[in-house]
């Protein structure tokens, strides 16, 4: 086990009083594994990763419970070691890969000061390696490429940029945010190849985000479904495609237009929009949307045992 | 039936760069030379990469944009080249809606005025007529009544683009523009907005063109979609055989690479190399050749423009069909 997150909450303090954002989520992340988070706007799942990356730097932000690296408490951690560890041991993959680089320096230099931060190495070693890594992650002419700036580099070619930089140091654990959410199809196809024999030849675990379910389905090995700040169902992939317990993960699923075969006469939805996490519903969180709530559901639901974990009292209920 | 818009040869050039940059004034050939024909009451899919042209082409046929040549024909009068004023009167029958329910809205005007502008503009109907219609338009579109007296910025994403087509249906036109309608909301969300809309088109008997990058998206509204490449339409055709058995090998490639939630047994994903080229120095020949699986060497040279074979139209020397 590479990562235990137990019992995370994070909320902030506001004007309307405090906002819980992540309420009591907790899950493990074994080496070599791909751990899947979805769930729609506001669900907590790009918090969950800022939280394991240190980077809820709000001064306003509260973060209790437990985040574990390696048997390391990382909430809590000073700065300093923080960012030790942090590009090291685990590094990030973000959603938009102009705002992860900065416009100023190129591509190249932006590798390189990465790998001799942590790295004791000659410069010239450090430029090499940044060649060599653009030419692992499919970038052509590298020895080109290190000289431009990311304003000079095409959408996907600037997501490979930023997957290189956080290659620098083999990390351990890899957290990517969303990393096709802004590329086209036909681009999205080629960095899901790429994250895919990366992660066979580096080893590394990941933990992918993303709301997309089929970009999921294509990478994860375990997926958990979050809504309004908590996990409601967690399965291996296969297990959660064939077999979704939780009604919303099977509103989800039902809701996306097929690809194949008869096209539906009108799509089925979720009623409603998620809640708004400064007025959220009593018991479950889901409750108000839900096609099959009954009595139990005033009350919050907890998380079945694994292997396939459900927050919803309609399991064991019958 | 007699087509409700007849587009022929559209183009749509931007120039770029001023003359002081380095490269001096460069032309972008955003739309190339399109013609489409739209049937009434039909859902025409316009799909394509990022800078394939779908939006600009959506705005020439609103003509929110002059159009740099080519003739547009809708509902039997030549707007090609009409000017603003002569347009207005159009408008009624031709709407747009928007892919960002926050840009598109004025958030300083109340949801009840934002609607009962175009109401007022185009049929100076008394106080209490526009009222009921208002309200009869916000039912419409799953609001409720006294939503009309909130502001913009106290609605959900979902519910922000329904106003905004509430606001497009106000004065019934046959023609609504939609240009990635759904690409900024949730899944689950959606969902509803797409059922909203064919609901809509049923009852009100409404033409869409629908601009989107989602393809399963696309392939649920449309009756027929155009594929684009770099400005042009590389292929045309009902949704179901653009879908099930594509003739255009980008066409092919599109679909494959979207993935899919259910697992299907023995699909083969093609992945295209490269990126989308820039229009503004575009290849030679067919302009998907440098990323195509299969091109030969004619297609470097010669520029494959749509043509009808087996009941499939492509733009293609080697159709796949």
């Amino acid at each position: 086990m590479i990562l235990e997150v137990t019992n995370l909450r994070v909320s902030f303090r506001s004007e309307r009083g405090l906002v819980r954002v992540l309420d009591g989520v907790s899950f493990t992340v074994d080496e070599g594994e791909v751990l899947g988070i979805v769930g729609e706007s506001g669900s907590g799942k790009t918090m969950t990763v800022l939280a394991v990356m240190g980077l809820i730097t709000d001064p306003n932000a509260v973060i209790e419970g437990s985040i574990k690296f390696r048997g390391r408490e990382l909430v809590g951690m000073k700065p300093r070691e923080m960012r030790q560890l942090r590009g090291k041991d685990i590094a990030m993959i973000f959603q938009d890969p102009m705002t992860a680089l900065t416009p100023v320096y190129t591509i190249g230099w932006q590798i390189a000061e990465q790998i001799l931060t942590h790295q004791k190495v000659s410069k010239a070693q450090a430029w090499q390696r940044a060649i060599d890594l653009l030419a692992e992650v499919g970038i052509p002419k590298p020895e080109e490429a290190v000289h431009r700036y990311p304003h000079q580099l095409s959408g996907g070619m600037r997501q490979r940029a930023v997957i290189a930089m956080a290659l620098t140091c083999n990390p351990a654990l890899l957290v990517a945010d969303e990393p096709t959410t802004a590329l086209d199809v036909t681009v999205q196809a080629q960095i899901l190849d790429l994250l895919r024999k990366l992660q066979a030849t580096h080893g590394s675990a990941i933990i992918f985000i993303t709301h997309d379910l089929g970009v999921m389905a294509e990478l994860a090995d375990r997926i958990m479904v979050m809504y309004a700040g908590r996990v409601v169902e967690r399965a291996t992939r296969d297990a959660l495609f064939a077999d979704p317990k939780h009604p919303y993960t099977l509103a989800l699923l039902n809701s996306i237009p097929p690809l194949e075969g008869e096209r539906p006469h009108r799509l089925q939805t979720i009623a409603g929009a998620p809640p708004s996490l400064m007025n959220l519903p009593k018991g479950c969180a889901f409750g108000p949307r839900c096609s099959r709530k009954f009595a139990a559901c005033e009350d919050r639901p907890t998380l079945t045992s694994p292997p396939h974990e459900t927050a919803c009292f309609l399991i064991g209920a019958k | 039936m007699t087509a409700l818009y007849e587009i022929t040869n559209l183009s749509k050039r931007f120039t770029v760069g001023s003359r002081f940059s380095r490269q001096g004034k460069r032309v972008v050939q955003a739309v190339d030379g399109v013609s489409l024909s739209i049937q009434p009451g039909e859902t025409l899919g316009l799909v394509g990469e990022s800078g394939c042209g779908k939006s600009t082409l959506g705005r020439c046929l609103s003509r929110l944009y002059e159009i740099s040549d080519g003739k547009l024909v809708f509902d039997g009068t030549d707007i090609s080249t009409l000017s603003t004023a002569q347009m207005r009167p159009l408008r009624r029958k031709m709407q747009m809606v928007f892919q960002d329910p926050y840009a598109s809205l004025n958030p300083r005007r109340r949801v009840f005025d934002l609607i009962a502008e175009p109401l007022r503009i185009h049929l100076s109907l008394p106080d209490a007529e526009v009222k009921s219609r208002v309200a009869g338009l916000l039912e419409q579109v799953g609001l409720l009544p006294d939503h009309a007296q909130r502001y913009p910025h106290e609605f959900s994403g979902g519910q922000r683009q329904r106003i905004g087509i509430a606001r497009a249906i106000a004065l019934e036109p046959k023609l609504v523009i939609l240009d990635e309608p759904v690409s900024a909301l949730d899944v689950s969300v959606q969902a509803q907005i797409v059922n909203l809309l064919a609901d809509l088109q049923e009852r009100l008997k409404l033409t869409y063109v629908f601009v989107a990058h989602d393809l399963s998206v696309v392939r649920q509204v449309s009756t027929r979609i155009a594929v684009m490449y770099l400005g042009s339409i590389v292929e045309i055709g009902d949704a179901d055989s653009i879908f099930d058995r594509p003739s255009h090998p980008y066409t092919q490639a599109l679909i494959s690479a979207v993935p899919k939630p259910v697992n299907s047994e023995g699909r083969k994903r093609i992945i295209l190399t490269g990126d989308v080229p820039s229009p503004i120095n575009p290849p030679s020949g067919c302009r998907f050749h440098p990323r195509c699986p299969v091109a030969q060497d004619k297609c470097r040279v010669d520029r494959p423009t749509l043509t009808v074979a087996n009941g499939r139209t492509a733009a293609c020397h080697f159709p796949i069909i």
